[in-house]
Order: C-alpha cells, then structure tokens, then sequence
C-alpha cells in the first residue's frame, strides 16, 4: 500500500511538472510577436537597427519571465518536492 | 612606450594572482566532488558547515565561486588599468577606456544626469553576473545558478529603489502607494515585492535551465552513442561519440550569450528600476521651495 502511496506522490509530481510547463506557450508567442515588430520597424527605419535590437532583447528577457517561473516550479517538482512529499507521507504513516 | 622588465613581472603577477583563484575553486571542487556516473543534476556542493549560535552556516560552492570571481575581476581590473597614461599607448588603455565610457553613456542615457554617479555600481553588477555566468565554461558552479546569490543582488536593489522613493519624504512615499485610485493600494504593495523577486528569478531561473538542458542533452547524447556504435569492439563500443562537439553548439547559446545578455539585462532592470522609482519633478519642486524658504529666512 505505502509503494503505492509513493508511486502516486511521483506520478504527480512529474504530471505537475509537465502541465506547469504549459506555461512555456505564452512566453513562446510573446517573444514572437515582439521579434516580429523588431523586423517591421527595422525593415522600415534600418538606421535605428541597434536601437531596437537593444530594446527587443530587453523585452524578450521580460517577457520571459513568466516561463522561467513556470520552469522553477517544475524544477521544484522534480528535484525537491518528491522527498518533502515522501517525509510528510511517511511521518504520517508513523514510519 | 618601451616595457620594462619590472612592468612585464608585475603584468606577469597580476594575470597569475587573477588565475589563482579559478584554479584553487577547480581544485576544490575535485577534491570534494563525490564519484558517480549517473545524471547529475544538484545544486552547490557543500565544503564545510560553520557551526553558529543562531543556525549554522554552510560554506558552500556558491560563496567560494563568487570570491572567487571577485578575486579575479579585480585583479583583471589591476592588470588592464596598469601603465595607463595621460597620453595612452598601451592596447589595454584602449579597452579600460572604452569600457568606462560606454558604461558612462548607458547610465546617462538610460536614468540621466542626476544618476551619473551610479556608473561604477552597475559596472561592477554587469562584471559579477557576466564572469559568474561564465565561469561554467571552466567547469566551475556558476555562483548565478543558486537562487541565493540572485536574490541577494535583487534584495540590494530594492533597497536602492526605495531609498530613492523616499528621497520626497515618508508622506510622498506613502502617497505613491495610492497612485491611481486609493483602493489599489494592496495591489502596488505587491508590485513592489515583485520586483526583486521577478530579478532574481528571472537571472536564477536562465542560469540554471541553461545548465539542466546541457545536462540533459549530453547524456541523452551518451545513451544515443550507445546505441547507435554499442556494437563496436572493444574501446570503441563504450566511447561517447556523439558527445563530442554537439554539446558545444548548445554552451555557446545557454553559456555564453544567454549569461552575457541576463548580465546586461539586469544592469538594465537595476537602472530603469532605480531611475523609475525616483520621483523627479516632485524633487526638483520639492528642492526649489526648500531653497526658497532659505531665502526668506536670510
């Protein structure tokens, strides 16, 4: 019974990990669409290609910032929460 | 400008007293790394504990590694502004002199004269975060892969955007909270914490998925050898060959541009951050009737 108490904490927290990664298409959209104005306004003033080369970078790293929270908590999921799930189970078990 | 023997030992001192620190933390970290072949992902190894009073304190890799950088950067800082002159001539001044000069122009430009002063700290935070961020491509812990280093920089910042807020007294502060409407207020309180929080995630979290991809890919890599050349006699069946080079392509990506441009994005953030905060008119009013009431009173 306690094995399979165990295999369903790790089940999921591998199913959380990979659904919180969902998180991964708006970052993924995001940065496209500001890549895709950077070519528009580069294409139309080439002078000013430093500028907003700069400025896209900037953007991109900001708008990445919901995925990379969404990859910490998944990190988590994997590397830290199984054992913390495991102690609590098996504390209340009386193990 | 003809080079002494004295200035080519005291180059030849510098460089070594910067390499110094690397090769000890490399040292280290063969020392106390434990055997295993298995995929490893962790975080800093733990050298030793310090026992204190309060709770005790690991001495971890990411403390040596950042000394060590710190090490480093300043004796590199020796080497490239030693001999410099008034008149120039070595290629070293060249360099010195047009980093300071773009990092004068890019506080400047990006939170004005009244910040000029800032042009040091946000050069030495580039400096930390970029040779922290490339110090994965001698084999070292990046200090910037632990959440820790990260949240500390973010947490000095945001003791930075707040002095500066306060810079129009505790009431205008206070006022700032209630910006729009009143009843915003709990919502710009959590904005503020957000702010350090979303720095240091956002430098921890590329730091680190850069790494656990390349861990990743690379043993992907050995087990895709395996079973491609596993039939291969003898030495040959067991040696990764498709480890060789592939995992480069992706370090350029992941270590080096990826390190370099969340170095210059959170230089970036600390300044839009700082020179955001500060409530310039308000300042400048502010200062005209104190000066103003000084005249009165004379």
């Amino acid at each position: 019974m306690l094995e399979l108490a165990i295999g369903i904490i790790l089940g999921g927290c591998a199913l959380g990990a990979g659904a919180a990664m969902i998180a991964g298409i708006g970052p993924g959209i995001g940065e496209g669409n500001a890549v895709a104005k950077a070519c528009e306004a580069i294409g139309r003033q080439p002078e000013c290609k430093g500028d907003v080369t700069t400025t896209m970078l900037m953007g991109c790293a900001v708008a990445e910032t919901t995925g990379l929270y969404a990859l910490v908590i998944a990190i988590l999921l994997i590397f830290v929460a199984p054992g913390r799930f495991v102690d609590v189970l098996l504390n209340a078990v009386g193990k | 400008m003809k080079k002494c023997k004295v200035f080519l030992a005291v180059d030849i001192l510098y460089l070594l007293l910067m390499s110094l620190g690397p090769l000890l933390a490399i040292m280290l970290k063969v020392l106390f790394t434990p055997q295993s072949d298995d995929i490893n992902i962790s975080g800093a190894l733990v050298f030793f504990t310090i026992k204190l009073p309060i709770s005790d304190l690991p001495v971890s890799e990411t403390q040596v590694n950042s000394v060590v950088v710190i090490w480093s950067i300043f004796w590199l800082c020796k080497y490239i502004t030693h001999g410099i002159s008034v008149r120039g001539g070595l290629k070293r001044q060249v360099i010195a002199e047009w980093i300071v000069e773009k990092t004068k122009s890019l506080v400047n430009s990006n939170m004005g004269s009244y910040f000029s002063d800032f042009a040091p700290f946000v050069a030495a935070i580039m400096a930390l975060s970029a040779f922290s961020s490339l110090l994965t491509l001698i084999g070292l812990f990046p200090p910037t892969s632990d959440i820790n280093t990260t949240a500390g920089w973010a947490i000095l910042v945001f003791f930075l955007i707040t002095y500066y807020k306060f810079k129009c007294g505790p009431i205008h502060y206070l006022k700032s909270f209630g910006e729009p409407v009143p009843f915003l207020a709990p919502l710009n309180i959590i904005s503020e914490f957000a702010t350090p929080v979303s720095m240091a995630f956002r430098h921890y979290g590329n730091v680190l998925s850069g790494s656990v991809i390349s861990v990743l890919v690379a043993v992907a890599l050995k087990g895709l050898s395996g079973l491609i050349f596993g039939k291969l006699p003898g030495f040959l069946g067991s040696f990764p060959f498709l480890q060789i080079g592939i995992p480069a392509v992706l370090s350029v990506y992941f270590d080096i541009f990826s390190g370099l441009l969340q170095a210059f994005i959170f230089a970036m953030l600390t300044m839009l951050y700082i020179s955001g905060g500060f409530p310039a008119e308000d300042y400048a009013i502010r200062k005209a009737k104190r000066a103003m009431k000084n005249n009165k009173n004379v």
